[in-house]
């Protein structure tokens, strides 16, 4: 079956099947690669002289024999620095990663202080979480520097094949000066990777391990180290812990719930006011569209913490309601479990349909008039020509941006957290709220109870939801697909 | 029959002009509230009624006069140097970044731009701890440069849209650069950054934008340092119910003043920006 012959649902269910199909197809690659760059690896001692076996060892000897001498003492130098490090300091902790410390805290004098009293002096446990840190780190040195040895020993081996071949080897120079031409991607991905490695990379290996370890509010040093719990987390969340079980099905139903209806309220509401703005012959677009478009550009936290002080017990539209009598006595607006619920899709609508009206203004006006007109030709009413027409064709054209909307949904932090963070409490949960999301909670289990071990394990549930729907939407998007139209 | 067409037409449009006249003001209310709230004369923090019985322009002077407790004017030079510095790394590192995957093709490229969209897919709260203590080995906690890297390190794994935008600049260019001997370096100085002026503006803007609306990173960060927040994390203080009653004032003033200066970069660029997004994000 071709791809055109199929209807929507088909296609979707085409591309789930190509996605699935697909996870193993590159974890072979992956694989294969690494057994590639094996094989060259061995490949190349065999084949190579006297001067590149010893490169194997005495990194750079390969390069400095032949005349790249800078070149030879970098590599030199970076084993050098390399050893020294994982001697004096790595070496220690890589060991400790398995077991994470084992020393316990314990007392090491008594003082008696008068009246049957007594103050112990006690030591300090391991520090799991520096044990863990300084070992990852290590782990990315040792990769980092494992890749530098590859690379060494690849271009002891070129050295000597352009030597062979009766040409002169490359100076340093020029090839500084590749850098800037053919190796270009490079110099340009660098330092943007040192970056994302340190502050992103690092620090997200660290906090999913965390998830599989006892780091909690009682495995704090100096008191206590942590260990390593295998599953238990999981478990937990999955039903080994009765409260901790309900609570993550209650919040991931409550944040489902949200997520689909603060994606689509805005999406929908947003696109009706679009094209109401942009109806032919409606008149001063430009100042209903700045109307809302304002809102957009303030802030989003202070528009947020507004909204929480007005619609506070005592806020301003309480004290407006009371004035004309419409209530007798006020609104629970943030307080109620319910109606929390419904401020806070309400107040996603305020923030969230200004931005539809930018995004999607310009789609709009690109809906081919010819299909309106024949349809009020037709005696379609304009409900009948929105759910028809405009709707089925901006589905079309815009379901990245929805699937992205989405996926911005569930990892919504800003408005539940300024609005309610949380509020009401509900005790039949862990440590959650009514209105809590799954990010929201994730942020208080680690903050204010130092639960890191249940909030690293939320996240990465967090991130399988969020994975999966975005991969799909990856493989739907044509922008993958015609990445090379232009080359 | 087209006389009836008329009224029927006019009478919709009459509708219309009412609905957005309802929306628009609700939409501009708690904007237009603030704004009066930050000029009321009288006290009292919650008062049934918008318009002040008094203008007075004295919360504004207080806010920047008054720095025992609450050190605005700082908040405001601390935000203003950290996103003009997390701007210029940012800026650069998603530029280079989205310029080599869209440009320029070797071994490890695919994977590199997977990688680093698995990577923007976790919850960002997850690695804040992490982070912390990170930046506590070093003991940079607490500092305005631990924000900068914060806001700037992760910046390159959102190169989608520019990439999107890169990817639609015809390669022929690029070619004909080459065969007059301009190397890559040349060509992306000198050609493609000329000619992608929508977005690097869009890139800037969003990036400049980023730190004054932050709040969560800087309370890790900063803890209880208060002369080093930022206006979004310092008006989140002055708000939580503990403050507000006494800075109630003080927050209103310090809000319009945070947003006017946003909204009008924001209004002047709203253009690159949708650009930015539909470019990147809408693709059939």
């Amino acid at each position: 079956m071709d791809n055109g012959s199929m209807n929507a649902f088909q296609k979707v269910l085409f591309k789930i099947k190509s996605f699935f199909v697909g996870i193993p197809k590159v974890l072979f690659a992956f694989f294969f690669a690494i057994g590639n760059v094996l094989y060259k690896y061995g490949k190349r001692f065999k084949d190579g002289d006297f001067a590149v076996k010893l490169s194997y060892i005495i990194m750079g000897f390969g390069n400095a024999v032949r005349g790249q001498i800078i070149k030879g003492i970098l590599f030199l130098l970076a084993e050098a620095a390399y050893i020294l490090y994982m001697v004096s300091f790595g070496w220690q902790y890589i060991s400790e990663m398995f077991t994470l410390g084992t020393v316990h805290r314990s007392i090491i004098e008594m003082v008696d202080t008068g009246s049957s009293r007594t103050s112990a002096t006690l030591s300090t446990a391991s520090n799991s979480m520096l044990i863990m840190l300084f070992g990852l780190l290590t782990i990315f040195i040792t990769v980092a520097f494992l890749a530098i040895y590859v690379i060494s020993t690849k271009s002891a081996f070129k050295v000597m094949q352009t030597v062979k071949e009766g040409k002169k080897p490359a100076t340093f120079m020029s090839e500084l000066k590749e850098l800037l031409d053919s190796k270009f991607h490079c110099t340009m991905l660098t330092f943007p990777s040192l970056l994302v490695g340190i502050f992103t990379v690092i620090p997200l290996i660290f906090m999913i391990l965390i998830a599989f370890t006892s780091f909690d509010s009682n495995h704090q040093y100096p008191g206590f180290s942590f260990q390593w719990v295998g599953l238990e987390n999981f478990y937990d969340i999955f039903g080994g812990n009765a409260k901790k079980a309900a609570t993550f099905v209650s919040l991931t139903k409550w944040t489902l719930i949200w997520a689909v209806f603060a994606t689509f309220t805005n999406y929908i509401a947003g696109m009706i006011v679009a094209l109401m703005i942009n109806k032919k012959g409606i008149r001063f677009k430009s100042f209903f569209r700045t109307m809302f478009v304002l809102s957009v550009a303030v802030p989003q936290f202070v528009t947020l913490l507004l909204m929480r002080q007005m619609l506070n017990k005592y806020g301003i539209i309480n004290e407006m309601l009371t004035t004309f009598g419409w209530i007798q006595t006020e609104v629970p607006f943030l307080t109620d479990a319910f109606t929390a619920r419904v401020t806070v899709i309400v107040v996603n609508m305020w923030v969230g349909i200004p931005y539809t009206i930018l995004i999607t203004s310009g789609i709009l006006m690109n809906i081919p008039e010819e299909l309106y007109e024949s349809a009020k030709i037709d005696g379609a009413t304009p409900v009948v020509t929105f759910f028809k027409i405009t709707l089925p064709y901006m589905l079309f054209v815009t379901t990245p941006y929805l699937i992205t909307q989405f996926i911005g949904n569930i990892n919504n932090f800003n408005v539940i957290y300024l609005l309610t963070a949380g509020q009401p409490t509900n005790l039949s949960l862990y440590n959650a709220g009514d209105t809590d999301l799954l990010v929201t909670w994730l942020f208080a289990l680690s903050l204010n109870k130092n639960n890191y071990n249940l909030a690293a394990a939320v996240g990465i549930l967090v991130f399988v939801v969020c994975a999966g729907v975005s991969l799909l939407t990856y493989n739907f998007s044509n922008s993958a697909k015609n990445e090379e139209e232009f080359s | 029959m087209i006389k009836s067409y008329k009224v029927k037409k006019s009478l919709a449009d009459t509708i219309i002009y009412t609905l957005l006249t309802i929306m628009g003001a609700i939409w501009v209310f708690p904007l237009f509230w603030i704004v009066m709230q930050s000029l009321r004369g009288e006290g009292g923090n919650y008062v049934a009624y918008i318009i002040p019985h008094n203008f007075t322009l004295k919360h504004f002077i207080d806010l920047f006069t008054e720095k025992v407790v609450f050190d605005y004017p700082r908040w405001f030079l601390n935000t203003l140097f950290v996103s003009i510095c997390s701007c210029i790394i940012s800026t650069f590192s998603v530029l280079m970044v989205s310029y080599t995957f869209s440009r320029l093709r070797f071994k490890s490229r695919k994977f590199f731009m997977n990688f680093g969209m698995i990577l923007g897919m976790f919850p960002g709260f997850m690695t804040m701890i992490a982070i912390y203590y990170l930046l506590k080995l070093v003991n940079l906690t607490g500092t305005l440069a631990a924000l900068i890297i914060c806001y700037s390190a992760g910046a390159s794994l959102g190169y989608f849209i520019s990439k999107g935008f890169f990817d639609t600049i015809p390669r022929a260019l690029d070619e004909a650069a080459t065969i007059d001997g301009a190397t890559k370096n040349q060509i992306f100085w000198k050609i493609i950054l000329p000619m992608s002026k929508p977005i690097v503006v869009y890139t800037v803007l969003t990036s400049f934008i980023g730190p004054w609306a932050d709040f969560i990173l800087v309370r890790i960060i900063m803890g209880d340092k208060t002369p080093n927040y930022t206006v979004a994390y310092g008006l989140y203080t002055m708000s939580n119910d503990k403050n507000i009653k006494k800075f109630y004032f003080q927050f209103c003033s310090g809000a319009v003043v945070v947003a006017i200066p946003i909204t009008i970069l924001f209004l002047n660029m709203q253009k690159y920006y949708v650009e930015g997004v539909t470019g990147g994000a809408v693709k059939g």
